[in-house]
């Protein structure tokens, strides 16, 4: 019959394809393709939301505005002019003297016409003035951080080494970080979460430390702490240092960042290359400042500040410290892919071990083998030959879940299989109305035919609408859901429409099949 | 094999009264459980906080384990038997998150070694900040209000075949619940808001049907969410997976007895309507039973074997299961009796 051929060739092309797509996760070797996804609870691993401060990349160009300015206050000779980034993102500037109120409004009007005049007063012969960035300004700033910050994660990670990362953009401010399979998470984490803002900072020798300590910092200074962990004795010491506040020179000007290791300690550094730009600045400072120590900051901590002895050409420079092999190489890597241009900081971090994915899959898999099996038994005992349909249609439905799982390249969780265990008990579901529909019709004493066709006819509707509410709380899960929930809400979709198939399409391709070529006069039900 | 003979009749209707009242003091349990716990006991995917899950080699005392967690400032954490007893698993459990960068994870197990002098092993680390708890909590919400809503107009379209009738119902719920937010009303109070004025409209406009199924859907759920609460059980976005799920399934068993009554009202329109009701659910009785326990099977078997972390899970599934196998039969069907009671009024 014609109605039978194409449901057999729908049937066969079905069977293959979901054939060949769920080989190469059971036998890779056979077929290398597309596998099914483990997600992370199941291969173990890390997930990481992480908030870039975006507020902090704005109050960071606010500060290099005014140190901009300050600079050009200092090429044009106009003194008695302070100007400082007051409440965040605001540059304030009070100008002493008469003649150089004018000048200096020229000056912002030159160079500096992006900065929104926010108030300006004269008073006691001192103009103050207070300057902001404007909204679009601010909106630009935090847009490029988080991109720069995505950026930078990304290299960092490529640079770490990690098998089929994820990283993306999530809504505004928020960078999602999925690293499966990665066992030393603490290592990656602190890799990630790294400001990792180099600068060259000068050591103020001329003031003591002691007084500044106390509270007594001298205007344009600052303390900064080295902080060093014996690595027999566990003790930490702080060593505070008094700097110049002006940074000379930063990480940005970096092209390269190399572990050696120091034949005579037998201790990592980290060698740095600066670009020309950077190579030319280095030279002027170190030109400039012979005798004066010259101290490496990272990210507020100073790693040393050796003395200048003589001009160093050829921008290179050496970071020491005592570092261990791997904290060598992570700094060379954050060193490398630059610096975050915001702080960034954990939200959500979710990490599974290694052992505990493989429990799971293992409990997962277990729990799928005995739920299947019992309600394979119990259908071919209450329905027989009909069960055993039911059973194969099953099976089927199983192998199409995973098929569609790598087809879709969806990702398989603890849920998704939870899912998988319910589809077993749910794929029946449609066989059941089916088969009690016949039995019915047969009761009323109809041909195994009739009754055959009377109980599909009648059970279709009714299993498409149960299947559709379903669906829709899948879809909808699917829609809001994260990480495992989502592999549930895929694997249950999947799910509902396999067994939409295999009771259908499939078992009533067998049961015609047994009806007409085999010319069985009884339905085994 | 049959369990159930086709000659079957139990008068399911005919304890409609028991069963009202066994179904309103569950719910009263529920929602008195919750009152009593002051809501549902949130996880910490909605509420923040952290969650470390160590295992042992060896048994260690839940004591050893808060006093090392005490020296590296952790002393408030809840500390949790967690899966068999021989696998020596334990839950920690603090409030708020704890910021768990710089060698967070590396200090815990160090102190939990020193103090339990056993290696521990750290395998799960969850934490949540409070803001994205928040945002979880309202996504979650939000799920729950949206799939109410589809289902709402599906099955107020599909039963009734009145899909204008439905189109109304789903602009009027819209337009109500546009209304609430404008108030900015919290999310639980918005859903609550949209079932009221839901059964209003269904209420209104006799979709009878439709009204079955979102009573019998509430029942469920309260039901499920109330013995969550009594058992004192976490509620974590694999819970509400589950919920969602129980939502879908419960309306599957009943849309098939309400297939069944429309299909019998056709056949049998002479006979009272109790008795067409009667005689529907005990012809679908099979079905109801053996589907219900057919996906109970293999429920119990991930709630037995699953593991702990599915082990929730698969509890939220068996009691939604097994509710909604109960009110399909004695919750949905009744329901659509109760337009009698406003038919005969009428017809005075």
């Amino acid at each position: 019959m014609k109605n039978i051929s194409w449901k057999l060739f729908l049937v066969i092309a079905v069977v293959i394809a979901a054939i060949v797509y769920i080989i190469p996760t059971l036998k890779p070797e056979i077929w290398p393709h597309k596998k099914i996804n483990l997600g992370l609870d199941l291969q173990g691993g890390m997930h990481l939301v992480l908030e870039v401060d975006t507020e902090k990349a704005v109050e960071s160009t606010a500060e290099r505005i005014s140190q901009e300015i300050r600079e050009q206050l200092r090429q044009q000779h106009l003194r008695n002019v302070s100007v400082t980034r007051i409440e965040g993102s605001r540059i304030s500037a009070q100008v002493k003297t008469d003649e150089n109120v004018d000048k200096f409004k020229e000056l912002l009007d030159d160079d500096f016409r992006d900065l929104r005049k926010i108030s300006e007063k004269t008073a006691d012969g001192t103009y103050s003035i207070v300057l902001g960035m404007t909204d679009a300004d601010r909106d630009h700033i935090k847009k490029l951080a988080v991109d720069q910050a995505l950026e930078t994660i990304r290299n960092r990670i490529d640079q770490f080494g990690v098998a089929e990362p994820d990283i993306r953009r999530q809504g505004d401010n928020r960078i999602l970080i999925q690293l499966p399979g990665i066992k030393d998470t603490q290592r990656a984490k602190d890799l990630i979460g790294k400001t990792a803002l180099l600068e060259f900072k000068l050591v103020d020798d001329t003031a003591s430390v002691d007084a500044a300590l106390k509270g007594d910092v001298p205007p344009g200074r600052e303390i900064l702490y080295r902080v060093e962990e014996n690595p027999e004795t566990k003790r930490v010491t702080k060593t505070p240092f008094l700097l110049k506040k002006r940074t000379l020179l930063d990480g940005s000007y970096l092209t390269d960042a190399r572990v050696q290791i120091d034949s005579q300690f037998n201790e990592p550094y980290v060698t740095i290359d600066f670009d020309k730009k950077g190579a030319r600045i280095f030279e002027r400072i170190t030109a400039d400042n012979v005798n004066s120590r010259l101290a490496i900051v990272l990210d507020n901590n100073v790693y040393s500040a050796p003395v200048i002895q003589e001009k160093i050409a050829g921008g290179k420079a050496r970071i020491t410290g005592r570092f261990t092999t791997e904290e060598a190489r992570d700094l060379a890597i954050v060193l490398r892919a630059g610096a975050l241009p915001a702080p960034v900081n954990v939200l959500e971090e979710r990490t599974v071990g290694p052992s505990l994915g493989s429990d799971s899959i293992r409990k997962g898999l277990l729990s799928m083998l005995i739920g299947g099996l019992l309600v394979v038994g119990f259908m071919i005992i209450y329905y027989k030959m009909a069960g055993l349909i039911a059973d194969l249609a099953l099976a089927l439905n199983i192998v199409l879940i995973g098929a569609g799982l790598a087809s879709f390249q969806a990702t398989l969780t603890l849920p998704g299989i939870a899912g998988i265990i319910l589809t077993i008990g749910m794929a029946v579901d449609a066989n059941v109305i089916i088969f009690e529909r016949i039995r019915e019709e047969l009761t009323l004493g109809r041909t195994p035919r009739a009754a055959l066709d009377a109980g599909y006819d009648r059970a279709t509707l009714t299993i498409l609408d149960a299947n559709v509410t379903t669906l829709i709380a899948a879809v909808v899960l699917f829609q809001f859901g994260t990480g495992p929930v989502k592999g549930f809400a895929v694997t249950l979709s999947l799910g509902v429409i396999a067994s939409l198939f295999t009771s259908l399409i499939l078992s009533r391709l067998i049961f015609d099949y047994l009806l007409m070529y085999r010319q069985t006069k009884t339905l085994s039900i | 094999m049959q369990f159930i003979k086709p000659d079957i009749n139990i008068n399911f209707i005919g304890k409609r009264t028991l069963a009202f009242i066994f179904s309103i003091v569950m719910v009263l349990i529920s929602i008195g459980s919750l009152v009593l716990h002051g809501g549902p006991n949130l996880g910490i995917d909605f509420q923040g906080g952290t969650l470390i899950q160590v295992k042992f080699p060896a048994p260690v005392t839940i004591k050893d384990i808060k006093t090392g967690l005490n020296s590296v400032g952790l002393g408030q954490s809840s500390v949790q038997q967690f899966g068999e007893l021989h696998d020596n698993e334990y839950l920690i459990r603090t409030d708020g998150s704890v910021m768990t960068t710089e060698g967070f994870s590396i200090d815990v197990q160090k102190a939990l070694d020193a103090e339990t002098g056993s290696q521990a092993e750290i395998r799960r680390v969850e934490m949540v900040g409070p803001q994205v708890g928040q945002d979880l909590r309202e996504k979650a919400l939000f799920a729950m209000f949206y799939a109410l809503l589809f289902i709402t107009i599906y099955i107020s379209g599909r039963f009734e075949f009145k899909w204008l009738l439905s189109g109304v119902v789903a602009v009027a719920l819209i337009g109500a619940v546009y209304l609430f937010t404008l108030f900015h009303v919290s999310i639980p109070f918005l859903i609550v808001a949209a079932l009221i004025v839901t059964i209003i409209l269904f209420w209104f406009l006799e979709l009878k049907y439709a009204m079955g199924a979102i009573v019998a859907l509430i029942h469920d759920v309260t039901i499920t969410v109330g013995l969550f609460s009594i058992f004192d059980k976490e509620f974590t976005l694999a819970i509400i997976a589950a919920l969602l799920t129980i939502i879908g399934y419960s309306l599957n068993d009943t849309i098939i007895v309400f297939d069944r009554i429309r299909e019998n009202l056709r056949k049998y329109h002479k006979n009272p309507l109790e008795v067409v009701l009667n005689r529907s659910i005990n012809e679908t009785l099979s079905r109801t039973i053996l589907t219900s326990a057919t996906t109970l099977i293999v429920v119990v078997a991930l709630f037995v074997l699953g593991g702990g972390i599915i082990h929730d899970f698969a509890f939220a599934l068996i009691v939604g299961i097994a509710v909604g196998t109960y009110s399909s039969i004695f919750v949905a069907s009744p329901i659509l009796l109760a337009w009698q009671g406003k038919q005969i009024k009428k017809n005075r």
